[in-house]
C-alpha cells in the first residue's frame, strides 16, 4: 500500500502541475483501485467484493467536478472533502459502499434526500434508470443542478425543498438515499419506498461516519433496519479483528 | 512611579486577564469549550517570552520605561482586537483534523496569533518589575488586585454586553493604561496621537463584519442557517451562553431524537434554540392540545411513562421546554423542572411564551434557575421520575468534539445524589444517542451498576432496563427491582415500537437485536459483561475508555485508548474514521505546540543571555523554578475543573480560581521575606515551610472539599463565589512563596540566573496547562494535585540547604 500511496501522491503532484483529464483519469483508477482493495480486504458488505457495476461507476464520475477548486487536488483522495456550507462529499469508500448496500438495478428509480453537490446522485446515474434528488441548501442545489447537466447527467432530477416528505409525484422508489442528517427517520419516507426496496443513511458527522443505517421493506411491507458498521472492528481486545 | 503609573499597570492587568476569559468564551462559541485551555497556555506564553526578551533587552529598556510601556499598552489594544479578528479567519477546521494534516499548522497558527496581545501585556507588566525593583511589592499588588479585578469585570460585562462590546471595551482599557504611562513619557505628544486614532477606530472605526463571530460551519447553527428560509430571530448573551433562536418555516424543524419508525405522528412547528451554535433543543409550538403531540409517546424516552402513573417528574435541563411537555403529554401530575440559563428560560416564559403555549404558566410545572446537581443535593423532594435531558446533538457526541468536557451529570456521585431523590419504586431516566461500538452508552451502565454498587445494592442488573432506537437508548434506573409486570411493559412498550430492548433482568439474548440489527447485540452483551464477575477485565479489554465517571474524573464524553490508535488509524480510510477520538489528540498537539513554542520563543532567546554563575547553581535552580512551574499549574488547572462541579459553569470557575489564585499567590509573595526572617531564627528552611502549608491544606482539601461541596452547592451564585475565593485564599497564599523565596537568594549569589529563573518557570507553565489536563483525564484531579505536591516536595530538597 506504501507503494500504491506514492504512486497517488506522484500522480496527484502531476495533477497540481497539469491539471488535465488525463491525469485525473489515473488518480480516479488509483482511487478505485484503493477502494477495491478495501472493500476485499474487509468484506463488510458480506460479499466476497463490492459489485463491479458500482467500481465501475465510481471509475467513470469524475468527483474532481464535484469539489470546489481548492480542494481539486486532493478530489481523488479516499477521504471525505469539504464543499462548502458546511457540507461535505462523503469518502469514496463509504459511497462504494452505500451504493453497493441498495443493490441498484438498471430499471430502478431512486431517491436521494441531500443533493449536496451531486456526486452521489452522478454515481447512482450511472447505475439506475432514473434519480431523484432534493436539496435544501439553496446554491448547492443550483450549484449541483448545473453541474450535472453540464456533465450530461441527464437521468437526474433535481430540486431545492423538503426531503421530509419525498417526491410523491415519482414514487415509489426502488432505492432511497438519505445523505443529510436526521433525528429520525421521516414515516413519509418509508411509505414512499416499494415493497423490497432499501433506504441507506449514513449516521455521524460530516467527516467521520458512524455507521450506515439500512432499511429494508420486505415484499410484505414488514420493516427492517440494519446497522451496518462501514469497518469491520471487534471493540474487545484479545477477539478475531481482521481477515 | 507615580500613582498613575500604578493605576496604569493595574489596568494592563486586568485588560490581560479579562481577554483571557474573553477569549476562552469566543472559542467556546466558534469552535468548542475544550480548545479554552490552549488559552491558559498561550496567555502564559506570553508572559514568559516577555520575560526573556526584557531579559535581553533590559538595559535599553530601563531609560525608556514609560515610552516602551506606553508602545506596548498601545499594541496590546491593537492587537487585542486585530487578532480576534485575524484568529477566526485561520482557516481551522477541527473535524478534518483526522483527515488533514494541514489543520494541525492551522493550529499552531491560531496559538500563535493569540499570543501576541498576551506578549505585549506581559512586556507591560514585565518591564514595571524589571525597571521599578525599587517598588516591586507595590508593583506586585496593583498587578494582581488588576488581575483579580479584570477577572470579575470580565464576567459581569458578559452579563451585560455581547463577546464583541466586552472586546471593545478591554481594548479601551489597555488603550487608558498607555495613555496614563504616556503622561510622564518624553515622547507624549506622538503618543497620544496614536492613541486617540486607535480610540476613534475603535468606537467608530471598525467594520462591524470584522468582528462578527465566525462560528465554525460545521457546527449545527450555521448548518442550520444554510437551509433555505431559515432566519435567525432571537439572540442573547451572557457568560452562561450565547442563545441563539432560529425559525424556519420553508423546511420546518422536526426534531424528535428516538422516533418510532411505526408513528403515525410528526412533530408539530418548533423554534430551534442554539447555545454557543451548537446542543439544539427546540421550543414546540403548543396550543393546549395534547393530542397534537402524539409524537411523544413514540419515542424511547417515553418508556418511564409506560411503567408509572401520574408521576412527580424531575426534569434536569429544561432547555426550551420541550422535555416539559413531553412529561404533561405522558401523563405527569407535576413537572419540576431545572435549567441552568435563566435567558433560556425567559424564552418560555416571555420571548416566546405565547409559541410555547405559556407552558410554565400551568400550575402543574414549576420552573427552577437552577445548576443541577446542586438543586438535586438540596431538593427534600421524592421524584417518581428524574429525567435527565439529551442536550447535546448527536453531531457533537459522535465527533469527538466533547471529549475533554467535564460533565458533573453523568458521574457516579451524580447519580448517588438523583436516586437519592428517586421516590421508591420510582425511577431515573437518561436517554444518550446511540453510537457503534456502543461508547457512551455502556460508559453510562458502568457509572450506574458502580453508582448502586457503592449504595450497597447487591445485583444492581435487578434495577436496571436498557431499550434503544436506532439512534438513541433509554436506560432506566429503579430504586427498588423491576418486577415481572414492569417487565411485561417494557416488552410490550418496545414491541410496539420496533425498539429493540438491550437489557431488563432476566433477559436472554433471545430478546436482543429483533427489530434494528447489529452486527453483534453490543449492548445487552455489554451490559452483561458489566454486571459480570469479569467486568473490570472487559472495561481493561473494551478497545474505548468506558469505566466509570466520577466526580474526579469527570470526563464521561472521553474514551480514547493509547492502546487502540494504531488499529483505528489504520481503518480511518476503510470507513472508521468514526472509531478515531480525535478530541484528546488535539489537547496532546496542543501540549507538544506548547512545549515547541516555549523552547522556541523562551528558551532559545534566553541562550544568548550571559551565563555567569557559582558552579552547580544551574542545574539545581533550573530544575527548581522548573518543578516550581509546574507544580503551580497543576494545582491551579485541577482546581479550575474541580470548581466547576461548585461554580456550576467553566467560565465561572476559571474567573473565580485565576483571580484568586492570583490575588492571594501575590499577596503570599508580598508576605515570603518575612517569612524568611522568621524562620531563620528557628533554623527552618522557608521554603519547606511553605511548603508543608500547601501540602497541609491540599490534603485537607482532597478530603474534605467533595463533602463542603455537597452541602454548599446550592447557595447563591455570588455567595459560592465568595466562598471559592475563601477556600482557594489560603493556599494560594503559600504557593505564592516558593518562587519569591528562592529568586532572592538567587539575586545575591546568581543575579545573571534571573532572567533564566523566569524563563524555566514561563517554559513549565506553559506545558503545564495542557498537562495538568491530560493527567486529569487519565488519572483524575486528585492524583493531579498529589502530583503537584510530589514535585514541590521535590522542589524543597533540591533547595533544602
Amino acid at each position: 500500500m506504501r507503494v500504491r500511496g506514492a504512486v497517488c501522491c506522484v500522480m496527484l503532484l502531476a495533477l497540481t502541475a497539469h491539471g488535465d483529464e488525463a491525469d485525473y483519469a489515473i488518480a480516479r483508477a488509483a482511487m478505485v483501485d484503493e477502494v477495491y482493495f478495501y472493500a476485499t480486504l474487509a468484506r463488510d458488505t458480506g460479499e466476497a467484493a463490492l459489485n463491479e457495476d458500482v467500481m465501475q461507476a465510481l471509475g467513470t464520475v469524475e468527483r474532481h467536478e464535484f469539489v470546489p477548486a481548492r480542494q481539486k487536488p486532493f478530489a481523488y483522495e479516499n477521504r471525505p472533502l469539504p464543499i462548502g456550507y458546511g457540507q461535505t462529499i462523503s469518502q469514496p469508500y463509504i459511497v462504494a459502499i452505500m451504493t453497493d448496500l441498495i443493490e441498484p438495478g438498471g430499471g430502478d428509480v431512486v431517491l436521494e434526500i441531500g443533493t449536496g453537490s451531486g456526486y452521489q446522485a452522478a454515481i447512482l446515474s450511472a447505475l439506475v434508470h432514473h434519480v431523484y434528488s432534493i436539496e435544501i441548501i439553496e446554491p448547492l442545489a443550483d450549484g449541483a443542478a448545473a453541474r450535472l447537466a453540464r456533465l450530461g447527467h441527464d437521468n437526474i432530477t433535481t430540486k431545492l425543498g423538503d426531503g421530509y416528505y419525498g417526491w410523491q409525484e415519482h414514487a415509489p422508489f426502488d432505492a432511497i438515499v438519505v445523505t443529510a442528517a436526521a433525528s429520525h427517520i421521516p414515516p413519509s419516507l418509508v411509505r414512499q419506498l416499494r415493497p423490497g426496496g432499501r433506504m441507506i443513511i449514513p449516521v455521524g458527522g460530516q467527516f467521520t461516519t458512524q455507521q450506515l443505517l439500512l432499511l429494508t421493506k420486505t415484499d410484505d411491507e414488514k420493516i427492517i433496519t440494519r446497522q451496518i458498521a462501514a469497518v469491520r472492528f471487534v471493540p474487545l481486545t484479545g477477539e478475531h479483528q481482521d481477515e | 512611579m507615580t500613582r498613575v503609573q500604578f493605576l496604569a499597570t493595574l489596568l494592563i492587568s486586568a485588560a490581560a486577564i479579562a481577554y483571557e476569559i474573553l477569549l476562552m468564551r469566543m472559542l467556546s462559541i466558534v469552535q468548542w469549550h475544550h480548545f479554552a485551555y490552549m488559552i491558559i497556555s498561550l496567555a502564559l506564553l506570553g508572559y514568559g517570552t516577555s520575560g526573556t526578551v526584557i531579559a535581553i533587552c533590559r538595559r535599553w529598556l530601563e531609560p525608556r520605561f514609560e515610552l516602551v510601556f506606553s508602545i506596548s499598552g498601545l499594541l496590546f489594544s491593537i492587537t487585542m482586537v486585530a487578532c480576534f479578528v485575524l484568529g477566526q479567519r485561520v482557516p481551522f477546521n477541527a473535524l478534518e483534523i483526522v483527515w488533514d494534516a494541514r489543520q494541525f499548522i492551522n493550529l499552531s497558527i491560531i496559538y500563535i496569533v493569540f499570543f501576541v496581545p498576551f506578549f505585549f501585556a506581559a512586556c507591560c507588566i514585565g518591564m514595571a518589575f524589571t525597571c521599578r525593583p525599587s517598588h516591586i511589592s507595590r508593583i506586585y499588588f496593583f498587578d494582581l488586585l488588576g488581575a483579580g479585578l479584570g477577572a470579575l469585570l470580565i464576567v459581569g460585562l458578559l452579563f451585560l454586553l455581547s463577546v464583541q462590546s466586552a472586546l471593545i471595551m478591554l481594548a479601551v482599557l489597555a488603550l487608558l493604561a498607555s495613555a496614563l504611562m504616556a503622561i510622564t513619557s518624553t515622547a507624549r505628544k506622538p503618543l497620544a496621537v496614536m492613541q486617540l486614532v486607535c480610540l476613534a477606530t475603535l468606537l467608530f472605526g471598525l467594520p462591524q463584519e470584522w468582528l462578527v463571530l465566525r462560528i465554525s460551519e460545521y457546527k449545527g447553527l450555521q448548518q442550520t442557517m444554510q437551509v433555505v428560509g431559515s432566519n435567525i430571530v432571537h439572540v442573547s448573551s451572557s457568560p452562561l451562553g450565547l442563545l441563539t433562536v432560529v425559525e424556519s418555516p420553508r423546511i420546518p424543524f422536526r426534531y424528535a431524537p428516538g422516533l418510532s419508525l411505526n408513528t403515525r405522528f410528526e412533530p408539530p412547528e418548533q423554534l430551534a434554540v442554539f447555545i454557543d451554535g451548537d446542543s439544539m433543543s427546540v421550543i414546540t409550538r403548543f396550543d393546549g392540545n395534547l393530542d397534537a403531540l402524539g409524537y411523544m409517546g413514540d419515542v424511547t424516552a417515553a418508556l418511564p411513562y409506560a411503567l408509572l402513573d401520574a408521576p412527580h417528574v424531575l426534569i434536569l435541563g429544561a432547555g426550551g421546554g420541550t422535555d416539559v411537555l413531553f412529561a404533561l403529554y405522558n401523563g405527569a401530575a407535576r413537572v419540576d423542572a431545572v435549567e441552568l440559563n435563566p435567558q433560556m428560560t425567559r424564552l418560555v416564559t416571555d420571548t416566546y411564551a405565547d409559541f410555547a403555549g405559556y407552558l410554565y404558566d400551568d400550575e402543574r410545572i414549576t420552573i427552577h434557575t437552577q445548576e443541577a446537581r446542586g438543586f438535586v443535593v438540596r431538593s427534600n423532594d421524592q421524584y417518581d421520575l428524574i429525567q435527565v435531558a439529551l442536550l447535546d446533538s448527536f453531531a457533537a457526541s459522535g465527533s469527538g468534539v466533547q471529549a475533554l468536557s467535564e460533565s458533573y451529570l453523568y458521574t457516579v456521585e451524580a447519580i448517588q445524589d438523583y436516586l437519592k431523590n428517586t421516590a421508591a419504586g420510582g425511577m431515573l431516566a437518561i436517554t444518550r444517542w446511540l453510537k457503534l461500538p456502543p461508547r457512551d452508552n455502556l460508559k453510562l451502565v458502568a457509572t450506574v451498576i458502580e453508582a448502586l454498587r457503592e449504595t450497597g445494592v447487591a445485583e444492581p442488573g435487578r434495577q436496571l432496563a436498557l431499550i434503544r432506537s436506532w439512534n438513541t437508548s433509554t436506560l432506566l434506573v429503579k430504586n427498588g427491582e423491576f418486577s415481572a409486570a414492569d417487565i411485561t411493559v417494557i416488552r410490550q412498550f418496545a414491541d410496539s415500537r420496533s425498539f429493540d430492548t438491550a437489557f431488563f433482568p432476566s433477559m436472554t439474548a433471545h430478546d436482543a437485536n429483533r427489530f434494528n440489527l447489529l452486527d453483534q447485540p453490543f449492548l445487552y452483551d455489554g451490559v452483561n459483561a458489566l454486571l459480570g464477575d469479569d467486568a473490570d477485565d472487559f472495561v481493561a479489554r473494551y478497545k474505548f475508555y468506558i469505566a466509570p465517571a466520577t466526580d474526579n474524573k469527570p470526563y464521561f464524553f472521553h474514551f480514547f485508548k493509547w492502546s487502540s490508535l494504531p488499529e483505528v488509524m489504520a481503518l480511518r480510510k476503510r470507513g472508521g474514521a468514526g472509531l478515531i477520538e480525535w478530541g484528546y489528540l488535539i489537547l496532546v498537539a496542543t501540549a507538544i505546540q506548547a512545549a515547541i513554542a516555549g523552547v522556541l520563543l523562551i528558551l532559545l532567546p534566553l541562550s544568548r543571555v550571559k551565563r555567569r554563575w557559582p558552579r552547580g547553581t544551574g542545574s539545581r535552580m533550573g530544575s527548581y523554578f522548573f518543578l516550581l512551574g509546574l507544580a503551580f499549574l497543576f494545582i491551579e488547572i485541577a482546581f479550575i475543573q474541580k470548581f466547576i462541579l461548585f461554580l456550576s459553569h467553566p467560565l465561572y470557575a476559571v474567573a473565580v480560581v485565576l483571580s484568586g489564585f492570583l490575588v492571594f499567590a501575590g499577596l503570599g509573595s508580598a508576605y515570603s521575606a518575612q517569612l524568611v526572617q522568621r524562620v531563620a531564627q528557628k533554623r527552618h528552611s522557608p521554603v519547606s515551610v511553605a511548603v508543608a502549608g500547601i501540602a497541609a491544606i491540599a490534603l485537607l482539601y482532597l478530603a474534605v472539599l467533595p463533602m463542603l461541596f455537597q452541602q454548599l452547592i446550592g447557595l447563591p451564585d455570588a455567595i459560592k463565589m465568595a466562598l471559592s475565593i475563601i477556600l482557594i485564599a489560603p493556599m494560594a497564599f503559600f504557593m505564592g512563596m516558593p518562587f519569591p523565596i528562592v529568586l532572592a537568594r538567587v539575586a545575591d549569589r546568581a543575579p545573571d540566573f534571573i532572567p533564566w529563573a523566569w524563563g524555566i518557570n514561563g517554559f513549565a507553565s506553559v506545558i503545564s496547562a495542557s498537562l495538568a489536563t491530560l493527567l486529569a483525564i487519565e488519572f483524575g484531579f486528585s492524583v493531579v494535585i498529589l502530583l503537584a505536591l510530589g514535585l514541590y516536595a521535590t522542589a524543597a530538597a533540591v533547595v533544602h540547604d
